[in-house]
């Protein structure tokens, strides 16, 4: 494989992108709240780069009715949906912890959190 | 969509970054349609554009909405983020091109699938007839994940709130 | 948002639409896209929009908070239920064809209940979870300032 068609798996790319859009989001930020919303950012690029090579050209949705031959594969829709719905119940634990820190310290930024003593127990 | 990420990035006010997300997950919901997912797209589009955006926004309304400028230095996680993209993207060499329906992926499971479903289960629907019946088992664990979400969240938050803040939480 | 009549009339007339269709999508999730996730989520979303523009009071007339809150389980227990019920009748855990003489048609029932299950718990959760961050606000305004 040469540089060239690496180049040609533009698809893949772009998830990539996105995918370290969120990771740096999760690095830099020290907002928790901004740190949850890149971590969602980043699951979601994972969703597509499930998705994205289970696509057949030609094909519908994996939905059997009469006139159609050739289906996407569905076993990555399966996985990426119990996915989502695990994201969202984590996120909202998140959030639930957040709001604990917020009212238990005052804040949320991270900088704050480690200047006062009390954090490192 | 990049843009639309980009834009949450830089972003200081939190309430403007959760809308971006919103309709972020929008776009992600039509691109899975273009993909055949229909599934995930409606799931997409409910839990992410829906769900999510109005759970951050209630929390936002606990906390300040706004983020107090950064005091970092950005350089090392670029350089990780970088040197980690650029792994990533070393590895999808070895993934199939788009829409090759002759890769692995598509040979050994999924033909049985959609060749048997709906004669086993009378459910068209094979995501639905996967998800419910031939992976039953992770069907429960996502339940059970669900509830175990739901217990906690209520656990942290529904208890009266302190005084006084600066005291160390000894409940 | 209280104040604004329009906004008020247009989600009175929208509620009833959108339960409609949360019930459309959890019942035809075996013939087109859906089942319990999303149609969960969007009966969610009925309670949450009802919330916001009418009040969380309003709101816990519609549906009561402990009502919602022993909900929660009774999804999981439907599950785990259907497979003991295989289990009882002796055939594996969660093995469908035990509910009908004919396999097919025991699978078709045994999707349906795990549907319902699915839809219960994930509908529950995630009003209650609003329901918790609305309640922790209505503290934080009632406590002694």
């Amino acid at each position: 494989m040469t540089g060239s068609q690496i180049l040609l798996q533009l698809n893949y790319w772009l998830i990539i992108i996105v995918m370290m859009m969120g990771f740096y989001v999760v690095l830099t930020h020290e907002n928790m709240i901004k740190k949850l919303i890149g971590l969602g950012v980043f699951q979601t690029s994972v969703y597509f780069l499930y998705i994205v090579p289970g696509k057949v050209i030609g094909g519908t949705a994996p939905i059997i009715a009469s006139g159609y031959q050739v289906y996407s594969n569905p076993l990555p829709h399966v996985l990426i949906l119990t996915a989502i719905v695990v994201g969202v119940a984590t996120l909202a634990l998140g959030l639930a912890l957040v709001i604990r820190i917020n009212e238990a310290y005052g804040t949320i930024e991270e900088d704050d959190l480690y200047g006062r003593g009390e954090w490192h127990q | 969509m990049i843009v639309t990420v980009g834009g949450m990035i830089l972003q200081r006010n939190l309430v403007a970054v959760v809308i971006l997300g919103s309709v972020y997950s929008f776009l992600a919901a039509t691109v899975l349609v273009v993909l055949d997912a229909v599934d995930v797209a409606m799931t997409e589009a409910a839990v992410g554009a829906g769900l999510s955006t109005v759970l951050i926004l209630a929390a936002l309304n606990l906390i300040k909405s706004h983020q107090s400028r950064s005091t970092r230095s950005v350089i090392l996680p670029l350089v990780i983020t970088l040197i980690v993209g650029c792994v990533i993207a070393w590895g999808t060499i070895g993934l199939p091109r788009f829409g090759d329906p002759e890769t692995p992926m598509q040979q050994h499971v999924s033909p049985y699938y959609l060749a048997n479903a709906l004669r086993e289960t009378k459910v068209p629907n094979v995501v639905t007839a996967v998800l419910a019946s031939y992976r039953g088992y992770d069907t429960l664990g996502e339940t059970t994940v669900i509830f175990t979400a739901g217990i906690g969240v209520l656990m942290l938050l529904s208890r009266r709130r302190r005084i006084k803040p600066l005291n160390n939480e000894s409940e | 948002m209280k104040q604004n009549p329009i906004i008020r009339i247009i989600v009175k007339l929208l509620v009833p639409f959108i339960v409609l269709f949360a019930l459309y999508v959890q019942l035809h999730g075996d013939l087109g896209p859906g089942g319990g996730f999303q149609a969960g989520v969007i009966m969610a979303g009925v309670v949450v929009i009802y919330s916001l523009i009418f009040g969380s009071t309003a709101a816990e007339k519609l549906i009561s908070f402990s009502i919602i809150r022993s909900l929660i389980p009774i999804g999981v227990l439907i599950y785990v239920g259907v497979g003991l019920f295989s289990l009882i009748k002796g055939n594996n855990y969660l093995d469908y064809s035990a509910l009908h003489a004919e396999a097919a048609v025991g699978q078709h029932m045994g999707i349906f209940v795990v549907e319902l299950a699915v839809f219960v718990t994930v509908f529950a959760t995630m009003t209650a979870i609003f329901y918790a961050f609305v309640e922790r606000q209505r503290q934080n305004e009632e406590d002694p300032e």
